[in-house]
């Protein structure tokens, strides 16, 4: 297929149609809205249905129903209303259904602001919901990665029952760039014979359901999800790396910061310094092994993020204890710039931290 | 022998774990018979609350969905956005409902899904052990509400019938009590007429369903019945709100 | 080749449509483009503006802060990204709505009356394009097959009838430049 320039939010849209998505439920906030609006336009073109919900909280449960009806469905937000959806969220989690969430961060806490964030990196991460539960969080540097991502995301959706969100900033959902839509690994997805379909007099009722008053049975549940979280660590991890086993300092950032490390290093770079870059792209499973194939004469680690401090927990997890760890970051909406980059790395380099 | 009655296919051969007395166990049976008599049992699929009829998925012999609290309207739409030929309820109680759920409710009717609602009006939390709801009548004791509700400190009781029939979306809103055998055959009534409101495409309809809750007013199954009749059919009036147009 | 181009001006001057076409000849040229919008409140009848980077190598940082060339349509936004063009670069000012001159004598200022040039062609909507013309003149950044089908690609075939003003107004912001050009090469840094 011939590239196309797509605006990331467009894109996303675009993806979850080519990956079988004919459902989306949402609200409109900023920086995302342009999802749900070409959602509205496309969707029904297929045969599909979109529908403008009345809260993020709706919408939310409306994928709930969907999903446990046995659709490919999806929805969007930004941060504050992401916050709304955690409740739903974690129900998808208990009764295990699939679908793609997409978070376009903004600036926090609060309304906070509207420019480009990280700063919901723990929330995505730990569970903004209640209960011991995982999603599969996927993190794109670009919009052929984000496209890439979404349709995979769908695969991996249904392949562990298991909510997969997508984790952008106001960036990547703004830019525009040259996309193409690529058939993703063929991948062995299970049938969804649980899903509510009507019995049609067939079968025994399915039902979908996140409660168990049983403590004993609760706990077996949770087990069950755990052992599924494990499957989901061996199999799904995905990261990018350059210059580990070479450089003094390595870099740990994911998503559009990312790219604006690479921007630093290349600098770096051409002035002689020996960088290296660790960019998860799954931030849940987190690429901890990675950080082991980091050479020992490194004399440390400098994590940048668009928050205060966030993906920086797991970086100190994965190192332990064994290089010293950095931290450079911008808040607010604010971008850092290459150059900020370039100074604190030639900090941390010269012992000045 | 001639068999006069038999246990509708609409439920499963459960206990349930309501409460002696409890009006639930009678709408359980009337929406059952509806869905098995309307045809479309098969095709069924209920959301159950959060509320004393969180467990109904065990209860309803079709595919089911626990909805998050209030939620339930917000699940179904989803449902029967993605499969319209299927026919899809909600089953919920007054703290779903009228209270954590409003909004959910209020915006079903105005896009007028095409989906069935039975609301549960017992004027008391059940399940979590009779706090006060929205729809508890002033003076009714509850657990928040120790000495009484109180009209200054917590308003009037919400009439979520009147409410929703004021929408246009709404094609079918109607209140009912089963107190009394004739009462029960005019909720089995309006139960039916909702669902096939919804099995001709028509909109969204709701029967609302005044009930008893005995452990938590403290009263016998008795006393209950007397007393639902006795305060509140006269600040929730029973009868039709909302019935299709010629035209809907 | 690497080319970071700011473009800046009032909502609805057609600031954000000629990033596009911009961006969108990159694609076609088989560079690396990326094209990064302000968005929000500010769009709303304020300023707008986008970055646009074409570079012969992956596109880093999407964010365009020092620029090889900044395209300027109304006076907040000279105030905004002036200073922002980097030593040896080009900027383009929409003289027929900023009286101002720049301060930078280590940058190719070039002024366009726009709006006017536009407005002599008979449609004042396409004083972006005036500004785009002579971007490309002067830089010779991305041929103009090239941007033609990417006015294409923006505005829709249903609107490509109005391809050939919008041409017309490429060309005359291109002969502007020549113009002007002639007077810079004098210049040194």
């Amino acid at each position: 297929m011939r590239k196309v320039l797509m605006k990331g939010n467009e894109a996303i849209g675009a993806a979850a149609i080519e990956a079988g998505c004919k459902y989306f439920f949402g609200y409109p906030i900023t920086p995302q809205s342009e999802l749900p609006e070409y959602m509205a336009r496309e969707l029904p073109k297929i045969g599909g249905v979109f529908l403008q919900a009345e809260s993020e909280i709706a919408a939310i449960n409306m994928v709930y129903g969907a999903a446990g009806s046995g659709v490919r469905v999806m929805t969007s937000s930004s941060s504050p209303g992401m916050a709304l959806k955690q409740e739903g969220i974690s129900y998808m989690a208990g009764a295990e259904l699939p679908c793609v969430i997409v978070n376009i961060m903004r600036g926090g806490p609060g309304l906070g602001g509207i420019q480009p964030s990280q700063t919901d990196y723990f929330q995505a991460t730990r569970g903004g919901g209640n209960g011991d539960y995982r999603l599969v969080v996927l993190a794109p540097a670009d919009v052929q990665e984000l496209v890439d991502l979404i349709i995979e995301g769908f695969d991996i959706a249904d392949q562990y029952r298991n909510p997969v969100m997508i984790l952008g900033d106001g960036m990547i959902g703004q830019m525009m760039e040259p996309v193409e839509f690529k058939e993703p690994k063929k991948r062995d997805l299970p049938e969804k014979d649980w899903a509510t379909t009507g019995t049609e007099g067939k079968r025994k009722p399915n039902i979908i359901n996140s409660l168990y008053l049983a403590p004993e049975e609760l706990e077996k549940h949770n087990i069950k999800l755990q052992a599924k979280y494990r499957e989901i660590k061996e199999k799904e991890v995905k990261v990018q790396s350059y210059n580990i086993e070479d450089g003094d300092v390595v870099i740990a950032a994911y998503g559009t910061t990312s790219r604006i490390v690479k921007t630093a290093i290349s600098q770096l770079e051409r002035e002689g310094y020996k960088v290296g870059l660790i960019r998860p792209i799954t931030l849940w499973p987190y690429p901890y092994e990675e950080f082991q194939k980091i050479n020992d004469e490194c004399k440390g680690i400098l994590t940048v993020e668009m928050n205060n401090g966030q993906m920086i927990d797991d970086v100190k997890i994965a190192v332990e204890g064994k290089y010293p760890v950095y931290f450079y970051g911008r808040t607010g909406g604010m971008v850092p710039t290459p150059d900020e980059i370039v100074k604190k790395v030639k900090e941390i380099h010269g012992g000045e931290i | 022998m001639t068999v006069v009655f038999e246990k509708t296919k609409g439920l499963t051969d459960v206990q349930t774990h309501y409460c002696p007395g409890c009006t639930h166990g009678i709408v359980h049976r009337l929406v059952g018979e509806a869905l098995e008599e309307l045809g479309v049992l098969d095709k069924a699929i209920g959301v159950a609350p959060v509320g004393c009829a969180v467990l109904a998925y065990n209860y309803f012999n079709c595919d089911m969905h626990e909805a998050a609290h209030g939620r339930a309207p917000a699940v179904a739409t989803g449902i029967k956005r993605v499969r319209p030929e299927n026919f899809v309820f909600t089953y919920q109680g007054d703290g779903d409902l009228a209270s954590i759920g409003t909004a959910e409710i209020v915006h079903v009717a105005h896009r007028g899904e095409k989906i069935s609602t039975i609301f549960i009006n017992n004027a008391i939390y059940g399940m979590t052990g009779g706090q006060m709801a929205p729809t508890t009548l002033i003076g009714q004791k509850a657990t928040t509400a120790p000495l009484g509700r109180d009209e200054a400190h917590s308003g009037k009781p919400i009439k979520m019938s009147e409410l929703l029939a004021t929408i246009d979306g709404a094609k079918f809103v109607e209140r009912v009590t089963v107190t009394t055998p004739g009462h029960v055959r005019k909720a089995k009534k309006a139960i039916k007429e909702c669902f096939k409101l919804q099995i001709e495409g028509k909109g969204f309809g709701i029967v609302e369903v005044l009930s008893t809750c005995p452990t938590n007013w403290g009263l016998t199954p008795e006393e209950s019945l007397r007393w639902l009749e006795e305060n509140m059919i006269p600040y929730y009036p029973l009868g039709s709100f909302k019935r299709p147009k010629e035209d809907d | 080749m690497e080319e970071r181009i700011m473009i800046a001006g009032f909502g609805g001057q057609g600031v954000m449509a000629i990033g596009q076409i911009l961006t969108y000849a990159g694609m076609i040229e088989d560079k690396n483009v990326s094209w990064l919008p302000s968005y929000g409140p500010e769009m709303r009848g304020g300023t707008a503006n986008c970055g646009v980077i074409i570079s012969n190598e992956p596109v880093g940082s999407p964010v365009v802060v020092n620029s090889t060339s900044a395209i300027i349509m109304n006076k907040p936004s000279l105030d905004k990204f002036e200073k922002f063009v980097n030593k040896g670069g080009k900027l383009f000012v929409n003289s027929s709505l900023i009286e101002a001159k720049s301060e930078r004598d280590d940058i190719d200022v070039y002024y366009i009356p726009a709006n006017e040039i536009a407005n002599e062609l008979g449609n004042s909507r396409v004083a972006n394009m005036v500004m785009l013309g002579a971007y490309l003149e002067a830089t010779k950044a991305i041929g103009m097959k090239s941007i033609e089908e990417g006015f294409v690609k923006v505005f829709g075939e249903e609107r490509a009838h109005l391809l050939p003003i919008n041409k017309e107004a490429l060309k005359k912001g291109g002969e502007f430049v020549r113009e002007q050009k002639k007077f810079l090469e004098t210049k040194s840094y």
